[in-house]
């Protein structure tokens, strides 16, 4: 029987298999942050072991950062310790940094792509659950804890059982002004926050293949939020024309290895999953969430719903709940539901794609007034490539704020945060409670529906502009 | 690593379903980089509510968490099992755990028992009645014990071994070191260098 492409991965990395024992699967990249490493650099001192390959690890600071006043130390003392106690592990232990004000940090999962870090059939973790970023490139990407940070940083390697494999088949075109984002908030809806748990997802069909490899990365970083640990799709020309040329990509001779090899990377025709989903992307709209977990979506021009519509009673509670933190009431059009802040950055919609289409709409327009736009650039050469197109200026001529790079918003550790009460569209991967700030409720959108809503003032998609 | 053969202990019901790990530990807490003192961030939120069930006086001192389905979704932040440990955690219970929490858990010594959500319903209904009900959770056996309630978990066969043993996973794997460098060898040139 043929192999999947997680499994033809997996294989390809197995330095010991056992019986009875996790396989031990090598490591082909490390990416390291501020916010999970530091445990796992003590771990490494208190037992004397080197790191064991700094080549293949990087570290970029993004979690705790500000996005403003950059070129000064950090305000808040703990967070200032934070990273400085990266900044000291990665000198001692060797391993590459890119601190705040070069030109190469950003956050992790949009910096590995564009230096060309990220390639076909690697495995890549970092102690972050959006490493599934990376599996857009067809490689076996996940995120770890801490424990296994140290793991890798003393042995290159991690111990691990074989996941099991679920296609989501997304076929059919994409109707007009309908995105990545949409797409996999329409999946995580339909399989639940648990359903992908224990299985690697790879995502395949005419829609996912129609896509650019910035909308890949954004359905594959999603897919921790359906519970997969990663989500793959098959390297095809978009992958390797998007890797060519990149600082870290391979040239001559190594480029063609890499891509004979790289063309090998596809699942097999006689392959088998162990559960496959299948979705018409004709059937596809703008797509919001309305609850407390990214799988609490719906359709833009649907209603809040009840918990009368709940299928059991963990459900009908979960819904009860999600209603009174997000104070909404059954039935409301989640186009009458008015936004204070709309946040448009983070690894899922941070890239420089995702500025392209926001700035297309809001240009010559207006936030609404009392409203606020955050634009965070996913990197610090995001930020130079859209300011380089003139990006910047139209965010701040609508009256917009551009900011330095960062996970800014996204998770309400840095000072960007919402304030108790306040309602966010955000381009961002969770709405769980306080995810943005203590009391904050956050409506996860595209970047189209992001920019259309900080136009109206309530939850918007483009075709609803004049 | 202490081994962990059985634990017993009261128990708190926690009748939520997707509690995820930054509602377990907000981001605001994991600014600290050391690997203690994470109890005043543990489901912080929730505890600003004095009907919280652990603010209530007939569950302080619990050490086993009974929770809804799909427990530790989310950020794969380990801050989430130090902060249940640190508080005094010594196992959960759930009908379903998120992949990372779970493995996460089983790193740090947090035994993470995945039962049916009937049994889940039981303890619940048990432990509301009699706060102060001894809970057994035996990793040996792999049985939990409350009252009439006997039930069988459900824990990955390779962690039961490593925490019945209390080992250290990067002492196994550092045993493997040869194997670790032939593979080495073996990678292709083109795979990338970050410096």
């Amino acid at each position: 029987m043929g192999r999947t492409l997680a499994e033809k991965v997996w294989h390809n990395h197995v330095v010991r298999s056992a019986e009875g024992e996790p396989d031990l699967l090598y490591i082909d990249l490390h990416l390291v942050h501020e916010v999970t490493s530091p445990q796992a650099f003590d771990g490494l001192r208190g037992a004397d072991r080197p790191v064991r390959r700094p080549d293949l690890t990087v570290a970029t600071e993004d979690h705790n950062i500000p996005t403003i006043d950059v070129d000064k130390p950090i305000a808040d003392p703990v967070s200032r310790a934070q990273v400085e106690a990266l900044r000291t592990n990665c000198a001692e232990f060797g391993v590459p940094l890119y601190s705040l004000g070069n030109v190469e940090q950003g956050i992790v999962h949009v910096v590995g792509p564009q230096m060309g870090l990220t390639q076909p059939g690697m495995t890549i973790v970092c102690g972050d659950s959006h490493t599934s970023t990376h599996g857009a490139f067809g490689a076996l990407a996940f995120g770890i804890g801490t424990s296994e940070v140290e793991h890798v940083l003393a042995t290159q390697t991690l111990p691990l059982k074989p996941f099991k494999t679920m296609a989501i088949n997304v076929e059919g075109d994409l109707p007009e002004g309908v995105s990545a984002k949409d797409i996999i908030l329409a999946v995580i809806a339909k399989i639940g926050t648990g359903g992908g748990q224990g299985y690697v997802l790879e995502y395949r069909g005419s829609a996912i293949r129609g896509l650019s490899m910035e909308g890949r990365m954004t359905v594959c970083n999603m897919s921790i939020e359906a519970g997969a640990r990663a989500g793959m799709i098959a390297p095809d020309h978009t992958t390797f024309d998007y890797v060519q040329g990149r600082e870290k990509a391979p040239n001559g001779q190594e480029w063609d290895d890499a891509v004979a090899y790289w063309k090998t990377l596809f699942t097999d025709d006689d392959a088998e999953f162990d559960a496959v989903v299948d979705i018409d992307a004709s059937t596809l709209t703008p797509f919001v969430t309305w609850g407390t977990n990214p799988g609490q979506g719906l359709p833009l021009s649907a209603s809040v719903p009840s918990p009368d519509d709940a299928t059991d009673d963990v459900d009908r509670v979960a819904i009860e709940r999600a209603l009174e933190y997000m104070d909404l009431t059954p039935g409301t059009p989640l186009r009458d539901v008015a936004v204070d802040t709309v946040f448009i950055g983070s690894c899922t919609n941070g890239r420089i794609e995702d500025l392209r289409v926001a700035a297309d709409i809001l240009q010559g327009r207006k936030v609404k007034e009392g409203m606020r736009l955050m634009v965070v650039p996913g990197s610090a050469r995001v930020r130079l490539q859209a300011e380089s197109e003139g990006l910047d200026q139209v965010f701040l001529e609508a009256g917009g704020e551009w900011r330095g790079a960062g996970c800014s918003m996204c998770l309400g550790m840095n000072p960007d945060k919402l304030t108790p009460g306040e309602r966010s569209a955000s381009t961002s991967n969770r709405n769980f409670e306080g995810r943005q700030g203590p009391g904050g409720r956050t409506h996860l959108v595209s970047p189209a529906v992001a920019a259309s809503t900080a136009v109206t003032g309530h939850l918007s998609s483009p075709a609803d502009l004049a | 690593m202490e081994p962990f053969i059985r634990h017993t202990g009261t128990a708190a019901p926690l009748r939520r379903s997707n509690v995820d790990t930054d509602q377990i530990i907000p981001a605001e807490y994991l600014k600290r980089i050391t690997r203690d003192g994470f109890e005043d961030g543990l489901f912080s939120a929730w505890r600003k509510d004095p009907d919280f069930v652990l603010n209530r006086p007939e569950y302080q001192g619990v050490s086993i968490l009974v929770a809804g389905p799909d427990f530790g979704t989310g950020s794969s932040r380990e801050h989430a099992v130090w902060a249940l440990q640190n508080y005094g955690f010594c196992v959960v219970l759930s009908s379903r755990f998120a992949d990372i929490f779970r493995g996460n858990s089983g790193k740090g010594g947090l035994l993470t028992a995945q039962v049916a959500q009937s049994v889940i319903e039981e303890l619940w209904t048990l432990i509301e009645a009699d706060p102060s009900l001894q809970v057994t959770v035996d990793l040996d056996a792999r049985t939990v014990r409350a009252g009439d309630l006997t039930a069988d978990f459900e824990v990955d066969d390779y962690v039961r071994w490593r925490l019945l043993e209390g080992l250290d996973d990067i002492g196994i794997t550092l045993q493997h070191s040869d194997a670790i460098s032939e593979f080495e060898k073996r990678r292709p040139s083109f795979a990338p260098h970050t410096q």
